[in-house]
């Protein structure tokens, strides 16, 4: 069992909460190169957990009308349009720092290289450079499912005051709704921005990677429904490999871009139970590149509880990447 | 929220337990503990199939207490492996949200609100109805010819629902005398019956979805595969990981672009120039597959010495009748053979000239099941040299489809033209094959036929037709669309693909058979066939000396699609109207004309969820806001009823396998809601009720018809597998039929649709049988029933060589196996099993007996696949390219500029527009072309109203580029308006590099990408794309061309009120258009 329980490898997260012959962890592997964007984990999310309707707003945001994760959103796909080609060597850094939604948001595209906004209108016809010809085109379609990462340092269950939050069996993270209290806490502790409080009784929301289904021997409704199966779930040190020799396949097949992102028991939240292939940097998808858990900290303020919370909050609101209100 | 006990609270247990930071087990809520799914309470698992697209998803139905709690994927289903896109996961929204109604409603006429109507005095007024128009409008005959009809009535709807509802209702009405009858297979794939039909002798998809992860190319085009058929893509994406190459060819960058190794932008409209450079591309490099060639198509056959090509008269071909726009077919059939041909002509008495009436009947759609006659014997030249040969014409006919021309016309730069065909011929031949995967993108033109049939060419050049891996896939739309064509709520045919009578050629039963069965082939037992339906449907009545009620049948006299039902709406001879799941106020092209024509009626009957467009136009369609119409002054009497959701009822669907997949009833409906089966039939039943006892000629088919089905259920709903009995046959001692083979001319059997015979084999619902995928190979055999013989890739005695073994190991599926004197393999062959390859029929056999061991093509009379149709088509032997009815640019390949003989109809309210060098057209200088989203179903009545749905595309938008943005002033989501000479609305603007400027014929075009699913009622609301539309029709399928047309676009919203149609005026004064425009041959 690891010393800190805030931060770094965790290989056995539900023993360390305290579940004496815990199943293997569970999770999602979400292969974003093979994502079609239909929305179906959306829609079979809500079914399944009977979320309220998001409302009606055409955002812009190419075909993504959903727009974050939230307390009535648990599974969001975000579409990018990209000027380059699907096949390529990996792309340069050129993205870092780019807001990629709030430019959708402007009608404007991520340009292949260099700097920012690209031009609304090329200067010539047709954007091939093949002189006579327009139509032909290399463009990027990228869809992305995004979910709760179920962390293995979890900053959300970490700063929850009632026990709502809580650690599974699975080693997925969990509001027990009839516990909590709306205090909402959890909602800045979150580095992805995930958890979300719904306006009625401020009770928070988020994905239980379907607690209940997982629990009778089923697979969550998203994966279940995903016609591709760019939503894999299972045990979470299988999906690893699977998804490591995806990304070998990928750049055999000179698709260079495609890369792992939540999937190291290293990085700042020890890993995610929810991890990604993805085809560019995550902030292109709105996904913050070093995610960190904003407890980790938290042993050592452990004894000055009420001024670290404070503390924390104010220094959390910062740390937000790739949520917007 | 609970409030927590002492012992309950976290951090006691954290304090006492092993989780001492108290963020697991010491956390756990009661709540959390007695967690119980709701898919492990349920009573029970009922199954079902997805009632949204033709994939044919299998759906698992929970239900508890008498309530449905929950519909997912079924895993165990061969095609959808339990997955569902978000309509199918919605389905739950669907069946049980609240924006179903439960209540009938009336519309009296000239009244202004809806009234509650109880269900029992709904059907008795809707029967008296009935009743009253038809002897009002009945038509004994028509110039001389007994026709035995009203037109007074007709009906539209049936692809949404079960075959079992689509046979009662074709049954009832027919024996009506009813003969528009029809269902949106009409306006999405009838032209794809003529296509396939005509070319291979079946109107349905060659292969199946699952066989594409065999194909080392798919090519997708005329598709949005994974938008529109999301779940079946799978199987595309199955064939990419195996390393297969993935094409998607369209005017636009769609969801299923961006999953394609490569995407090539083409101008809407104009893919027979694409294809047509394909074949060129095969014929004069070579690439084509020699052997199977020669063997299996007919390459070797020699035309007809007066054959005269498009080569030789500008774009024509023979036989062209300008007077009538049509043409005379004679000189396009075999050296040597007389054909039946398309338009009805069968033998020599029969006027020399079909002329427009007989044309327009709809004849090329019979050849969905057995290709058009032949008598005689084809000459032939094995060594494709003869000049006449068709190998020869094809050649000459294609020679000038260019890499430059192809790329002048469909704005196709060349290298990536010559990308795709080296694609596809190295993914072609002996050791692999390539598949093409189209839907409405290729059907909805007025070439639509021929667009198809260009595909199937190159598919037969390349020898992919038969073989695991190839094949063309027509994507169907709605979860049984190929149900209501093979057992047609359509207005050309009868069960089967047999056609409906016409009243000057098909006098009496044997006229009717002489004209239209074969010398060789399985199409030459249709008297068994005919009589066996009018044995299903007269019973008792039907004997030999009266023709086995062959009478009884109403005839045609030319086109009544629904097309032209519209017109009969306006021009007062239609005057009542069954809606049953369809909505053609925004899923028809020029939605305004639709509800004109509504508001000429007498009265309406909508079957719906909800209250859809085409139910409420009265009281709040567009022309109440602009003025046109007053609610005050409308007479039409609406009758609105709940309808049945497909977990409420059992029956079948055939989706695009051609797989009929039984769904059983989870609950009865609640309230006044009903299934189509129930309303039919008790419709059915009032009407003869009333009518018994009459003595009238007239009635006698009402009266005589066999009606009597076990009833149900609290509901007294008929017994569907009682239908589906009917539908398969049964002997004279009442035992089913085991397959088409049982059916007998001499009226001891019965059977009400002969290419379903089989799926009740020894009294078993062989269309519920559901093994599991995991349990047998991939053809999936035994889950559901296909036809034909439940056979799952057609033709696939081409997928062995002449001497009956597998092209390549790689690509076997059936062989010839010497000791067991049968044939054998993965899937059950589609030919007669114990033929041998070497087999050649005797000179004087006839029938089953003339299929020689290598004539694939069984249902075809000469056997082979059809580079060139002799016979069948109306518009030519060889796909040409023609122009849109309205396209910004003059046709480069020929003088004539638009198909010659499409059904143009210029009238106040369908206007059309200059195109090419007319002076005017660049008063509409932009392409249109219309589509789906995922998110979306159709014209929207099963998904605008389910809030999980609406959410995800909430807005009527339309795509351009920023080329186009920047040309016309448009603001990325602000508003646009979008005006045709038929129509303004007004869009949000979504601009994407998606949509890219083309460069055609020396200048940048633009198109415009809309997709038709909005409409003014719902939960999301907009304008709807057909407004815009105009009605056009392919000739052979009647089927509207709403793929590509062109407009202008100008940012800002549209005008209100009577400003509306003073705007769509102005346009078209400033285009100089007039009632002539655009009618030109
Ligand atoms: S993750 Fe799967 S279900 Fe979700 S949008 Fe992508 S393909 Fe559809
Ligand atoms: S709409 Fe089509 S693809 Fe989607 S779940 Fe239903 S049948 Fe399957």
């Amino acid at each position: 069992m690891p010393t800190n329980q805030f931060s770094g490898p965790d290989p056995h997260v539900a023993a360390s909460a305290g579940h004496r012959d815990a199943p293997p962890r569970y999770g999602f592997f979400t292969d974003t190169s093979v994502c079609i964007g239909c929305k179906a984990c959306e829609v079979a999310c809500k079914e399944w957990n009977a979320i309220p309707e998001d409302g009606l707003e055409l955002t812009g945001m190419s075909f993504d009308n959903t727009g974050r994760l939230g307390a009535d959103s648990w599974r969001h796909v975000a579409f990018v349009e990209q000027r380059k080609p699907l096949v390529g060597p990996p792309p340069d850094e050129s993205h870092r720092g780019v807001d990629a939604l709030a430019a959708a948001a402007q009608g404007v595209t991520v340009p292949e290289q260099g700097g920012w906004p690209a031009p609304l209108v090329p200067e010539q016809p047709g954007r091939g450079g093949d002189g006579g010809s327009a139509g032909d085109t290399d463009l990027r379609w990228l869809m992305a499912s995004d979910v709760c990462k179920h962390c293995t340092h979890a900053a959300c269950l970490d700063v929850c005051p009632t026990g709502s939050l809580f650690r599974t069996e699975f080693g997925t993270v969990v509001v027990q709704e009839d516990i909590c209290n709306g205090c909402g806490y959890c909602v800045p502790a979150c580095p992805y921005g995930v958890i979300d409080q719904r306006p009625d009784d401020g009770r928070a929301w988020k994905c239980t990677l379907c607690y209940d289904r997982v629990g009778v021997g089923m697979e969550p409704a998203c994966a279940k429904a995903c016609p591709t199966d760019s939503i894999q779930f299972g045990e979470l040190d299988e999906l690893r490999e699977r998804a490591a020799a995806r990304v070998e396949q990928l750049h055999g097949d000179g698709v260079g871009s495609a890369r792992l992102y939540g999937h190291d028991p290293e990085d700042g939240v020890g890993g995610d139970g929810a991890f990604f292939l993805l085809l560019d940097e995550p902030e292109v998808y709105g996904l913050p590149p070093d995610p960190v858990v904003t407890t980790r900290d938290l042993p050592r303020m452990w004894a000055h509880v009420g001024v670290a919370a404070a503390t924390m909050l104010g220094g959390l609101a910062a740390m937000f990447v790739g949520r917007r209100s | 929220m609970a409030t927590p006990r002492w012992l309950d609270w976290p951090v006691f247990r954290q304090l006492t337990g092993p989780d001492r930071l108290g963020r697991g087990a010491a956390a756990v809520s009661r709540e959390t503990e007695s967690l119980r799914p709701r898919v492990a309470t349920a009573d029970k698992v009922s199954k079902s199939i997805c009632p949204y697209c033709a994939v044919g998803c299998g759906q698992n139905v929970y239900v508890q207490d008498g309530r449905v709690t929950h519909i997912e994927g079924d895993p165990d289903s061969p095609v959808s492996r339990g997955r569902l896109c978000p309509k199918g996961s919605a389905s739950l929204q669907l069946t049980t949200g609240s924006s179903r109604r439960h209540e009938v409603l009336y519309r009296r006429p000239y009244g202004t609100e809806w009234e509650p109507l109880d269900l029992e005095t709904a059907m008795d007024m809707v029967a008296e109805r009935v009743i009253r128009t038809r002897r009002e409008n009945w038509q004994e005959e028509v110039d001389g010819s007994r026709t035995r009809r009203t037109l007074g009535i007709a009906s539209l709807g049936g692809a949404t629902l079960d075959n079992e509802e689509n046979y009662l209702i074709k049954k009832l009405f027919t024996a009506l005398g009813i003969v528009q009858v029809e269902n949106q297979a009409r306006v999405c794939h009838s032209s794809t019956v003529a296509g396939l039909g005509t070319s291979f002798g079946r109107g349905g998809g060659t292969t199946y979805l699952q066989d594409l992860q065999h194909s080392d190319c798919i090519i997708i085009e005329g598709s949005n595969f994974a938008e529109a058929h999301p779940v079946g893509f799978q199987w595309v994406m199955e064939a990419k990981a195996r390393g297969a190459t993935v094409i998607h060819v369209d005017p636009r960058f769609s969801r299923t672009s961006a999953l394609a190794d490569l995407y090539v932008p083409i101008r809407a409209g104009t893919d027979i120039a694409f294809l047509g450079g394909i074949i060129n591309h095969v014929l004069s490099t070579g690439k084509y597959f020699h052997d199977y060639v020669v063997n299996y198509t007919n390459a070797a056959m020699l035309v007809h010495e007066d054959f005269q090509d498009t080569e030789d008269l500008d774009g024509l071909f023979g036989g062209f009748d300008r007077e009538d726009g049509t043409y005379d077919v004679d000189s396009w059939q075999y050296e040597g053979v007389r054909v039946a041909s398309a338009a009805g002509k069968r033998s020599v008495d029969e006027p020399r000239h079909p002329g427009r009436d007989m044309q327009s009947s709809g004849h090329p759609e019979s050849h969905g099941f057995g290709g058009p006659a032949l008598h005689g014997e084809p000459l032939r030249d094995e060594t494709l040299q003869h000049p006449r040969c068709v190998f020869q014409v094809l050649r000459r006919h294609y020679a000038r489809y260019t890499p430059e021309m192809v790329e002048q016309v469909c704005g196709i730069p060349r290298e990536k033209f010559l990308r795709v065909c080296e694609e596809i011929t190295s993914n072609s031949g002996r050791d692999r094959t390539t598949a093409f995967a189209y839907a409405v993108g290729w059907t909805q033109h007025s070439v639509g036929a021929q667009y198809i049939r260009a595909a199937s060419i190159l598919q037969l050049l390349l020898g992919n037709i038969g073989r695991p891996g190839g094949g063309i896939l027509a994507l169907r739309g709605h979860a049984s669309i190929q149900g209501s064509s093979d057992i047609p709520t359509l207005f050309d045919l009868l069960p089967g693909y047999i056609p409906m009578p016409h009243a000057h050629l098909h006098e009496d039963l044997n006229h009717f058979i002489s004209s239209d069965a074969a010398d060789k082939g399985y199409w030459a037992n249709m008297r068994a066939y005919v009589v066996s339906l009018l044995k299903a449907w007269w019973g008792p009545a039907a004997t030999e000396e009266n023709d086995y009620c062959f009478d009884y049948l109403p005839r045609l006299t030319g086109g009544h699609s629904t097309y032209d039902t519209v017109m009969a709406q306006r021009d007062g001879i239609c005057r009542g109207y069954f809606l049953l799941g369809e909505n053609p106020a925004v899923g028809s092209a020029n939605s305004r004309m639709q509800r004109l024509g509504m508001a000429n009626l007498d009265w309406l009957v909508v079957r719906d969820f909800s209250l859809i467009e085409s139910a409420t136009w009265w009281q709040d369609g567009p022309e109440i806001e602009t003025g046109e119409l007053r609610s005050t002054e409308i007479g039409t009497e609406v009758f609105f009823f709940p309808a049945a959701a497909h977990i409420e009822k059992s029956g079948s669907f055939t989706n695009t396998n051609r797989l009929l997949q039984w769904k059983h009833q989870a609950k009865e409906p609640d309230g006044e809601a009903r299934s189509d089966m129930w309303f039919i039939y008790h419709l059915g039943r009032r009407i003869r009720e009333r009518l018994a006892g009459s003595t009238e000629p007239m009635d006698r088919p009402i009266l005589d018809l066999t009606w009597d089905y076990p009833l149900e259920g609290t509901l007294g709903d008929p017994n569907a597998e009682a239908v589906l009995a009917e539908i398969n046959g049964w002997d004279a001692e009442g035992r089913p039929l085991s397959g088409y083979d049982d059916i007998r001319d001499d009226g001891s059997t019965s059977c009400g649709c002969w290419i379903y015979c089989g799926v009740y084999q020894d009294g078993v619902n062989q269309a519920a049988r559901r093994r599991p995928h995991r349990e047998q190979n991939w053809t999936g055999s035994e889950w559901g029933w296909a036809w034909p013989q439940n056979r799952r890739t057609l033709y696939s005695r081409a997928s062995a060589d002449p001497e009956g073994r597998p092209w390549s190991e790689r690509k076997a599926l059936v062989w010839w196996d010497e000791e067991a004197g049968r044939w054998t393999g993965h899937d059950s062959i589609d030919f007669i099993a114990d033929r041998p390859p070497s087999y050649r029929p005797a000179p004087e056999a006839r029938g089953v007996e003339a299929i020689s061991g290598v004539d694939p093509f069984i249902m075809q009379a000469d056997g082979k696949g059809w580079l060139y149709t002799p016979a069948g088509l109306v518009d030519g032997p060889l796909p040409t390219h023609y122009e849109p009815q309205e396209s910004p640019f003059p046709n480069l390949l020929y003088p004539q500029q638009r198909n010659p003989v499409r059904l143009a109809n210029s009238r106040e309210d369908n206007r059309y527009q200059p195109s090419g060098d007319e002076p005017g057209a660049e008063v509409y200088p932009y392409v249109v072309t219309t589509y789906r989203l995922t998110e979306h179903f159709t014209a929207g009545g099963m998904t605008r109203w389910q809030p999980y749905l609406a959410e995800l595309q909430p807005e009527f938008f339309c795509e351009v580029s920023p080329e186009l943005a920047e040309e016309r002033g448009l603001e990325h989501h602000g508003w646009a308006t979008i005006v045709t000479a038929r129509n303004a609305i007004e869009a949000r603007v979504v601009v994407t590099d998606r949509m890219t400027p083309l460069f055609v014929q020396g200048r940048t075009v633009h198109q415009i990408g809309m997709p038709y699913h909005w409409g003014p009622n719902g939960y999301t609301t907009g304008d709807s794309a057909n407004e815009l539309s105009s009605i056009t029709l392919d000739p052979n399928a009647h089927i509207q061309e709403v793929k590509a047309w062109t407009a202008d676009i100008r940012p800002g919203r549209r005008p209100r009120g009577a400003a509306l149609r003073r705007y769509v005026e102005d346009y078209r004064r400033r285009a100089g258009v007039t009632e002539t425009t655009g009618t030109e041959a």
